[in-house]
């Protein structure tokens, strides 16, 4: 991936050289045209495509922003409701995540929605422990964030 | 002038809603039976507040007194990236020096997985 976006800057400075024009609006018009270039020969390349891995970020981001205002509101009502009739309790979450750094993002993803809280990490790295505030049903939980936050994390580094 | 006051309202709007869900959050702090659910509140609604002022904020100076104000862009963005850590942290430092959970609390997959190997949590 750093590769190939090493790769393009060069195509980019390569058309303000051959346009003998430096303006920054040139090295956008080059960069396009090695995008370009680059998607044509992306079956030469080892790794996959890198813009593909780039709309995969930007649609984590989305899902993230969405479960955060979304999960703030429930907290809120939580937190507001007269009569106090939460079920917390702390439970085992299996991920498929390999990666340090993926399991990482998926914490501090888990952590940053209101309702869950990532307590500990086994040993070996294959289950998350989580509290959650409000625990009707775990199994529920469970699959809304194996298909949110970790179907996406996977997406950017398949 | 009308642009003015959109940005205006936008601004203050942002605001308004962050200082609310601060307020939230401290009542949270105040209601919530134990340091875990405590935790969820103060680790929570409160980045999202804080981020909101600092957003409106951002946007009042940079729309109304046309001044890009780079740096509370940057506070959002590391508020964004400890705070989480920061609430990992208090939990796990919670539960690992014994705090009980609330009496509320229906289940804990992690005393029995504690259970099982206490090997692993002594070498933590």
């Amino acid at each position: 991936m750093a590769f190939q976006i090493l790769l393009n800057f060069i195509l980019a400075f390569v058309w303000m050289f051959l346009k003998t024009s430096y303006s920054p609006a040139s090295f956008f018009v080059g960069y396009f045209f090695g995008l370009l270039i680059i998607y044509m020969f992306r079956r030469f390349f080892t790794s996959r495509f890198y813009l593909l891995r780039v709309v995969a970020v930007v649609n984590l981001i989305y899902i993230f922003t969405r479960e955060l205002i979304l999960s703030n509101i429930a907290v809120l009502k939580v937190i507001l409701k007269p009569k106090l009739d939460i079920k917390p309790g702390i439970f085992a979450y299996p991920t498929e995540l390999k990666q340090d750094w993926e399991i990482t993002v998926l914490a501090n993803l888990i952590t940053l929605t209101p309702g869950t809280l990532v307590v500990d990490v086994s040993p070996d790295n294959k289950i998350l422990y989580v509290h959650a505030m409000d625990i009707d049903d775990a199994a529920d939980s469970i699959k809304g964030i194996r298909e949110t936050f970790e179907k996406s994390i996977m997406e950017v580094s398949r | 002038m009308t642009e003015m006051e959109i940005a205006k309202f936008f601004a203050g709007m942002f605001i308004l809603i962050g200082a609310f869900l601060s307020l939230v959050t401290a009542f949270g702090l105040i209601r919530l039976p134990d340091v875990y659910t405590r935790n969820h509140a103060a680790s929570k609604s409160a980045t999202m507040g804080v981020m909101l002022l600092l957003l409106g904020t951002f946007l009042y100076f940079w729309l109304i007194e046309h001044h890009f104000n780079s740096r509370l862009l940057l506070g959002v963005a590391f508020i964004f990236l400890t705070s989480p850590v920061a609430g990992h942290l208090i939990a796990r430092a919670a539960y690992n020096s014994g705090v009980k959970l609330s009496d509320r609390t229906v289940q804990d997959d992690l005393a029995e997985a504690r259970k099982e190997m206490p090997a692993a949590d002594q070498s933590k």
